[in-house]
């Protein structure tokens, strides 16, 4: 835990800095706090052992909500677009979710990703609604009733995702911590034997659907305002599958993890673009190839891993000198 | 109308069996579900092509390009396929399922890449093999002889050739037996790895004739992998993941209602294949065809 | 630590000085940690201070060392069949003018950044290349889609933004956007030409039918066209509107609807791999035979599509764009660019490549205007900008006028393919050459409405030139 605490507040710590430095990077590193967002969701269900191929629905679910809104300038305010999108996303999630939790492993990803798509193809085709895959701007609302510049609507947006993205976090943490999570862990090792101590593997599993839906749509509220675009893209299987490729990236095993692989994954990403525009996918490939092989607990597990390594003759050595 | 619908459905339900099949092929064998299978197809077809164009190129006849198909896909198989299955998808058989899909999914993003730089980005056809083989006259309305008989004809040898393949041959036979019960095939002496190998190596290749097919009528750009594989999960999921019979009756399901719906509801195309999925999906998760005596690959 | 490392590996502020690599490793290892993250924030606060004031003077600036020109296009997905011509034909346009000194002396860099990555992911490149790589100039972008997200983007970075292969019509026509310009025409020249072209070598059709990508090129030139026919031609009937899916694979099933239908005219505003994949299995099926085919875009698949594409089919190429364009195909411009884009690409330049030469030519004359009004000076972005209005430059096939509503005025050229022994693949031929004056939707009216009044007689005005294929 004390670990977990060490990484996370570093992670804070840096994040909180480093904009002021560097004022252009606010609005990627708003874009990887989303992505994180995402991710943490996929990390959720990741504990169940069970990987979810369409998340990018709840993503763009909430993303279309806070377009449509703000474009008939209904509730054209952030703190008013947020949390109706999120829950908008959250509800989306409650329905799915009642059914979805009945499917295990495969079957669950594959339900997901089919339904993720049946929303993308939905959103291409319905051209007069949605406009098509073009999709919608997404005019900038009012930030606690203020009209904002560019600048100073990316620096409030990132500082508030910022904070919301800890809350999100420890919540998360705490959730894993709950009794619902740690029946989570026993969905994935043995399901059965959690039926019989009378615990209800489906309701667990619904209250981790749906808060990884409340993540997902989270992000993707805040996505669309600072990028003030959305298009189906969002919701199509390759974007889901960055989720999960965040999660692994991060590592599942704290819930700093999927920010770090949200980071890392925008670095890649930055990078290959500039010194590999026509090549970036391949990149990105390339680096998930090495960090399933040599480092299959993530950046997470490398941070958290080499602590491990250092700390135990520290601690003999300080038994010592208490001697 | 409504047979006319049925005649184009033939063709496109045909290619996407044969890109299907290998997919739950794979799945009923490794237990691994491919992500990279489309990029297999589309390798698939750009090497056709390529094949095609240079044969075409040298003056070579054109009834060359049917075995030169087979040859480039057999090819697409053992190479890219082979090497992937040996050098990167050995190594997690025994981790957990969500790293056996991220290793396919990193797989398919190098791939799609790959295609750009060897490939290029320009669109890509050799349409020969396709005007070759003539037309045909259906109440007034021409078709190809290749879209209306060659393409469902190889399906078909495909499809009876699986079946006979896994149970008349031993090699066959082993590939069912690893799949029923692995520790006990080794047991027997049925070397696991190398079926393994073998059958990511057919299921590829099948996924590459599929592209290769279609490298004739349709021209090829970047991304035509990344369409053709959710189509297939669908197919295959909504078969039942493993099961071949199930799979050309699902491919030729989804064919169908896609012309169908172009003639009488244009606006949900795209939609029909993934609405099937899901409500199969829900009804029956594992698939339709498990009540029926098909045997599990 | 976790900021020591995250600054180390963070890509995006190639020019900040700020970060002193080796001091930064050095720091952790003097545990001055705390002190040194203080002394850089002064620094940085300090640096950004002065970056405001420094930017606060629009006028007249000292030349800077070089030009940055940010380029979006695509380069992955579908759309790269035009992104990746395009850019080959920036880096040619570029070098040459690097070559001759620059503009206004000034050495021009470009960076591209791919449309393909998707719309958001496109926006932040495009940040970062303004705000991080210093570009004062922007192209972008291919797809309409960019181009609407684009625009707000840069009013936002006050960035000079030359929209240089997008149609839509509705950019400058529902929008006012200070700090954007488009050197082309835009789908309502095109299609208006189009019309006209039809009307006057096939006048008595009386069935169409129309196959288009289903999304907003498709959708959108298709509800210019209908419109258009109505007002035109009121008793045409429209047979069947068919949206496959963009990307499809196969289109036996629309093949073998328009067969049975057998429409007098097949409409398709479609491109790329989805048009080579329509004409040939059409082709293949006797339909190119059976019904008269408007391709506008299909200029840019002719040398792919060889022998594919037989006489009489109807093509054009959003604009007036043709490296045999029967005016300009003998000029000393034209020859070169021929002769150096074939040598660097195998293949014969299409119309993106036109396109990206009326955007950097644009450009370079915007820059020279402001340059002489600002007295020699290096002009601010808000003058290069300012002298786009009313600016008038030859590009490689025509003249280009820009609009004050930013919108360009480009001739519009359609002919009918002929098969001829010089060319493995079709050309021009019954060329009609439209002005872009005559065939642009009026300032301050919106297309639709002017294509819903258009008359016949418009395609018999007198400006419009006419000419038959020639060696």
């Amino acid at each position: 835990m004390s670990r977990q605490i060490v990484i996370g507040a570093g992670l804070l710590i840096a994040l909180v800095v480093f904009p002021l430095l560097s004022p252009w990077s606010t609005v990627i590193l708003t874009v990887a706090l989303c992505e994180g967002l995402a991710a943490l969701g996929i990390l959720v269900l990741l504990r169940a052992g069970q990987v979810s191929f369409g998340h990018g629905l709840y993503f763009a679910f909430s993303a279309y909500v806070v377009a449509f809104m703000a474009t008939a300038r209904f509730g054209h305010e952030v703190l008013l677009l947020v949390p109706i999108a999120t829950a908008a996303s959250g509800l989306l999630a409650a329905l799915i979710g009642l059914f979805i939790v009945r499917y295990r492993a495969i079957f669950f990803g594959m339900l997901n990703l089919a339904i993720s798509m049946v929303f993308f193809s939905l959103l291409e085709k319905l051209f007069s609604i949605t406009g098509g895959a073009d999709g919608k701007r997404v005019p900038r609302p009012t930030l606690a009733g203020m009209t904002l510049e560019r600048e100073s609507f990316e620096f409030w947006m990132f500082y508030i995702t910022l904070a919301l993205c800890v809350v999100a976090a420890l919540f998360v943490a705490r959730y894993l911590l709950s009794p619902g999570g740690k029946a989570l862990e026993a969905i994935k090792s043995n399901e059965t034997r959690l039926e019989y101590l009378g615990v209800s593997s489906r309701k667990v599993l619904f209250g981790a659907y749906l808060l990884s839906g409340l993540l997902a749509g989270l992000g993707g509220a805040i996505i669309a305002l600072v990028s003030g675009h959305v298009t189906p893209e969002l919701a199509y299987w390759v974007r889901s599958g960055e989720f999960v490729f965040i999660a692994i990236l991060g590592g599942a095993g704290g819930v700093a993890g999927p920010f770090l692989g949200a980071l890392m994954f925008q670095i890649i990403r930055g990078y290959a673009a500039v010194y590999a525009p026509e090549t970036w996918h391949a990149v990105l490939g390339v680096m998930l190839l090495i960090i399933i092989f040599f480092a299959p607990t993530g950046l997470y597990g490398l941070i958290a891993g080499k602590k491990r390594a250092a700390k135990p003759p520290a601690a003999v050595e300080r038994a010592g000198a208490g001697q | 109308m409504i047979l006319l619908a049925a005649l184009d459905g033939l063709a496109y339900g045909s290619l996407i069996f044969l890109v299907a099949v290998g997919l739950s092929l794979i799945f009923g064998v490794l237990g691994v579900l491919n992500i990279a299978h489309g990029s297999f197809y589309a390798i698939g077809a750009y090497v056709a092509a390529s094949a095609v164009l240079a044969a075409a190129g040298m003056g070579l006849p054109t009834w060359l390009a049917f075995p030169l198909f087979l040859i480039s896909a057999i090819l697409v198989g053992v190479v890219v396929g082979g090497t992937v299955e040996a050098l990167l998808l050995r190594r997690v058989y025994r981790k957990e399922e969500v790293l056996q899909l991220l290793v396919t999914f990193a797989v398919f993003m190098i791939l799609e890449d790959a295609q750009k730089v060897i490939f290029g980005t320009q669109p890509l056809f050799a349409n020969a093999p396709m005007n070759w083989l003539g037309t045909i006259e259906v109440f007034g309305i021409f078709y190809t002889n290749y879209q209306l008989v060659l393409i469902p004809l190889v399906a078909l040898a495909v499809l009876v050739g699986l079946r006979t393949f896994l149970r008349r041959t031993s090699f066959g036979r082993a590939i069912v037996a690893v799949t029923q019960d692995r520790e006990a095939a080794m047991a027997m002496g049925i070397d696991a790895t190398r079926v393994y190998l073998i059958t990511f190596i057919i299921g590829a290749s099948l996924a590459a004739l599929g592209g290769a097919l279609s490298s004739s009528t349709t021209s090829l750009t970047p991304g035509i992998g990344s369409g053709m594989i959710v189509l297939s999960f669908a197919v295959a999921a909504t078969a039942g993941l493993g099961r071949i019979e199930g799979a050309a009756v699902a491919a030729l399901m989804i064919g169908l209602g896609r012309s169908a719906a172009v003639y009488f509801a244009p606006e949900f195309d795209v939609l029909i294949p993934y609405l099937i999925m899901v409500v199969v999906l829900l009804i029956k998760p594992e698939g339709l065809f498990t009540t029926l005596q098909t045997r599990k690959v | 630590m976790a900021f020591i490392v995250l600054s180390y590996l963070w890509p995006f502020n190639a020019h900040a000085p700020l970060l002193p690599r080796q001091r930064a490793a050095k720091s952790v290892l003097h545990e001055d940690f705390r002190e040194s993250i203080m002394v850089r924030m002064k620094i940085a606060a300090a640096a950004f201070a002065a970056g405001t004031l420094l930017a606060l003077p629009a006028g007249a600036q000292e030349k800077p060392k070089e030009l940055v020109v940010g380029v979006a296009t695509f380069l992955s997905g579908p759309a790269s069949v035009f992104g990746v011509p395009g850019k080959n034909a920036a880096d040619l346009f570029f070098d040459e003018i690097n070559a001759k000194g620059g503009i206004l002396g000034v050495p021009v860099k470009p960076v591209y950044v791919d449309e393909g990555a998707g719309t958001n992911q496109l926006i932040s490149e495009y940040r970062r290349v303004v705000q991080d790589q210093g570009a004062q100039v922007m192209l972008g972008a291919i797809s309409s889609g960019s181009c609407n997200a684009l625009a707000p983007v840069a009013e936002d970075l006050k960035v000079v933004n030359v929209m240089w292969d997008c149609g839509t019509q509705t950019i400058f026509e529902e929008g006012k956007w200070k700090y954007s310009v488009r050197t082309g025409g835009h789908a309502g020249s095109e299609m208006m030409a189009t019309l006209l072209y039809l009307m006057k070598v096939k006048p008595d059709f009386k069935t169409v039918a129309v196959v288009n990508q289903d999304y907003a090129w498709g959708r959108e030139s298709w509800a210019l066209l209908s419109a258009g026919l109505k007002a035109l031609k009121p008793d045409v009937k429209i047979v069947a509107e068919l949206f496959p899916k963009f990307g499809a694979p196969d289109f036996s099933t629309e093949i073998t609807r328009l067969s049975a239908l057998r429409p007098d005219v097949v409409i398709s505003t479609s491109w790329g791999g989805d048009l080579d994949t329509f004409v040939q299995q059409a082709a293949a099926r006797g339909l190119l035979k059976q019904s008269t085919f408007v391709l506008p875009l299909a200029e840019s698949s002719l040398e792919r599509l060889g022998a594919v594409l037989p006489e009489g089919v109807i093509v054009g190429s959003r604009g007036d764009h043709y490296f045999l364009h029967p005016k300009y195909k003998n000029s000393a411009e034209m020859q070169a660019f021929v002769k150096a884009y074939k040598a660097k690409t195998g293949v014969y330049p299409i119309y993106p490549t036109f396109h990206m030469n009326q955007a950097v030519t644009g450009l370079v004359k915007a820059y020279e205007k402001a340059g002489a009004a600002a007295g020699g000076k290096w002009p601010s972005k808000e003058q290069v900008i300012a002298a786009f209005e009313g600016l008038e430059f030859k590009s490689l096939t025509g003249t280009i006028t820009i609009r004050s509503d930013h919108q360009g005025l480009e001739d519009q050229m359609l002919g009918t393919t002929k098969r001829v022994p010089e060319y493995p693949f079709a050309v021009y031929d019954k060329m009609a050459l439209y002005p872009g004056k005559l065939v642009t939707t009026p300032l301050g009216e919106k297309s639709l409405d002017w294509f819903a009044k258009v008359k016949p007689e418009l395609g018999s005005d007198k400006s419009i030139e006419t000419f038959d294929y020639t060696k």
